[in-house]
């Protein structure tokens, strides 16, 4: 429970962030040439002022930049995320359409990077300046200097066009009618180059950082305890050098969840997948900023729960933190 | 000297210096090797590499000589991401150091503004601003600039926390200097080396969010870049696959080097971090 507390407590802080995010984007969307009315009315092919007044004044976008920060604010609230003129409906719906493929991407590249970065950096950890330390660390730098875009697209090149072994698009095969376990599998097979371009990126960071934790636990003096009491090599480094090792890739797992949302946007363009970050990518060509304001409203708060979920699993891993 | 000798002691430090010695000689020599417009038309489209001397990386799907795009476009990218980077450290140090100096309120009201541009994914944060302000080679550079100084403002803040309460300070305010040199004169000098070598890692994510960018074209078209040109190349990539895979290498061998080199100087000015 007071774990709980701790976390929500931290949640609650992030409130004020949240409130600087939108007042900023509200400011910005000031500055930009055009707004909703101009789009829609570019969209229907012109109009005459009278009619364009009345959609202003239809959309509240007559008032004071003041009144429409806090109409936009009030509207925020009750979760109204304006109306997209390119797309005809409630941002929110679109936005919903599209958040099942980016949160699919998003957790499974997060969860191969993770799991990766933990078994390689223990490896490395523990041949430290040897061959397969150096190997890995060279090959997680690679990783980490490596556009994502340009991954994708070879990937690409390699496993649809020459090997003809996966899929170089798309969410699952369109009209191909499959159901339950057939379109899971569907979908994976289409997902497979994506998430594994999306996680390499991630893979060196959270690979380092796995390396240094273990390197560093392991000059601890309980880790000397546990050896000289007789445990196995293997127990010591699961049981008691891991769970402590894992702290620091948990906390990166919340400084990251930004990034990875970033990420998508190019590895969703690259691979047509419909989710949020090709959304974004689409709203600034068609200059559709309600919608693209939207998704970052969203992003935000995303990241939001995924440092709240984080602060959970750290007190979970460390009891020191729910007990101070 | 003893700092040289740390930094060449170490391979990967020497072989991210010769490659960012590699990447300035093609930007350096792009003028004198390839004179012509990079963007013109050169010869027959699609032509792959080697197969005319002329150009001996080939021509991309609209006819342009993609040796001389790589060389002028290193030109670009380093000029993009020394901007940006530049902009990206002052405008942290700044939050960072009248944060740490001042404290308080003062230092809430800034660490508030830097976690929201925390929480905001940069990229997603980088499209707003590019589809407000328009793409040219100006605004993207201010655009990148902007979603990049978090990182430094914190680093320069935890530097002055530690630093604002030492002797010389006292010192410097019995002397009764006033708050703005105490700031940059005294104490920024002392704050600014974890600082700058966090740069190199700032300027390996400039220049990949730049080349994103540009693939997704995004950045200014008008100028020769590595992303757009990987970009132009997607849509012959089933058959002329190298159109998009050489500029990629041209952007890898970059953000390496910047990243080795930075990492160089790390372990250079902190040697007892080295064993890491």
């Amino acid at each position: 429970m007071r774990i709980l507390g701790l976390a929500l407590r931290r949640l609650a802080a992030s409130l004020p962030t949240l409130l600087i995010i939108l007042v900023g984007l509200f400011l910005l969307l000031q500055l930009a040439p055009g707004d909703t009315v101009d789009a829609l009315v570019a969209q229907i092919g012109g109009g005459d002022p009278a009619m364009i007044d009345e959609l202003r004044r239809f959309y509240g976008l007559d008032a004071s930049a003041a009144v429409q920060l806090g109409n936009y604010l009030w509207r925020l609230v009750r979760l109204d995320l304006g109306f997209s003129a390119i797309y005809g409906k409630p941002v929110a719906t679109v936005i919903i359409e599209r958040l099942p493929a980016t949160l699919l991407l998003m957790s499974s590249s997060l969860a191969l990077a993770f799991a990766a970065g933990m078994a390689l950096g223990i490896v490395a950890a523990q041949r430290v300046n040897r061959w397969p330390d150096t190997l890995i660390s060279t090959l997680g730098l690679i990783f980490y200097a490596t556009p994502s875009f340009w991954f994708g697209l070879m990937g690409i090149v390699i496993f649809s066009i020459h090997l003809g072994w996966l899929p170089p698009g798309g969410f699952e095969e369109i009209g191909a009618g499959h159901a339950g376990l057939r379109r899971a599998v569907d979908i994976f097979w289409h997902l497979l180059l994506p998430t594994l371009t999306l996680a390499l990126i991630f893979l060196a960071t959270y690979l380092r950082i796995m390396r240094a934790a273990m390197l560093e636990v392991m000059t601890l003096d309980f880790v000397r305890t546990a050896r000289a009491k007789g445990l196995a090599p293997t127990a010591i480094t699961v049981r008691h050098v891991m769970r402590n090792a894992l702290l620091p890739m948990i906390t990166l797992v919340g400084l990251q969840a930004g990034t990875i949302l970033g990420g998508s946007v190019v590895v969703e363009s690259v691979f047509a997948l419909p989710g949020l970050g090709r959304l974004a990518y689409e709203s600034v060509v068609q200059r559709d900023l309600n919608t693209l304001l939207g998704i970052v409203f969203v992003s935000a708060v995303l990241v939001i729960v995924v440092n709240f979920l984080v602060d959970l699993a750290y007190a979970r891993l460390d009891p020191r933190v729910g007990a101070g | 000297m003893d700092f040289l000798r740390r930094y060449l002691a170490s391979p990967p430090a020497v072989i991210g210096l010769v490659l960012l010695a590699l990447v300035l000689a093609m930007a350096a020599s792009a003028d004198l090797l390839f004179p012509r417009d990079p963007l013109g038309l050169a010869g027959r489209p699609l032509q792959w590499p080697l197969a005319n001397p002329r150009f001996w990386l080939g021509t991309d799907n609209m006819g342009r000589d993609i040796a001389a795009q790589v060389f002028h476009g290193a030109r670009i990218s380093l000029l993009i991401a020394l901007v940006s980077t530049a902009l990206a450290i002052v405008i942290g140090v700044v939050v960072g150091a009248v944060a740490g100096f001042y404290g308080g309120i003062v230092d809430d009201v800034l660490m508030r503004v830097t976690e929201a541009f925390q929480i905001l994914p940069n990229f997603l944060l980088l499209l707003v601003l590019v589809a407000v302000f328009g793409s040219t080679l100006t605004t993207v550079t201010i655009a990148i600039g902007i979603v990049s100084w978090p990182a430094s403002a914190r680093l320069t803040r935890a530097e002055f926390l530690s630093l604002r309460n030492r002797d010389f300070v006292a010192a410097c305010r019995g002397l009764g200097m006033g708050d703005a040199r105490l700031i940059f004169a005294e104490i920024l000098p002392n704050a600014l080396p974890p600082v700058i070598v966090y740069a190199g890692v700032i300027m390996a994510v400039a220049i990949l969010l730049e080349s994103a960018l540009a693939f997704l074209s995004l950045s200014d078209p008008n100028v020769p870049s590595w992303g757009n040109l990987i970009g132009a190349g997607r849509s012959v990539l089933r058959t002329q696959w190298y159109v998009s895979a050489i500029p990629g290498v041209a952007i890898l061998v970059t953000v390496l080097a910047v990243s080795l080199v930075g990492q160089g100087l790390n372990d250079a000015l902190n040697p007892r971090l080295r064993r890491r």
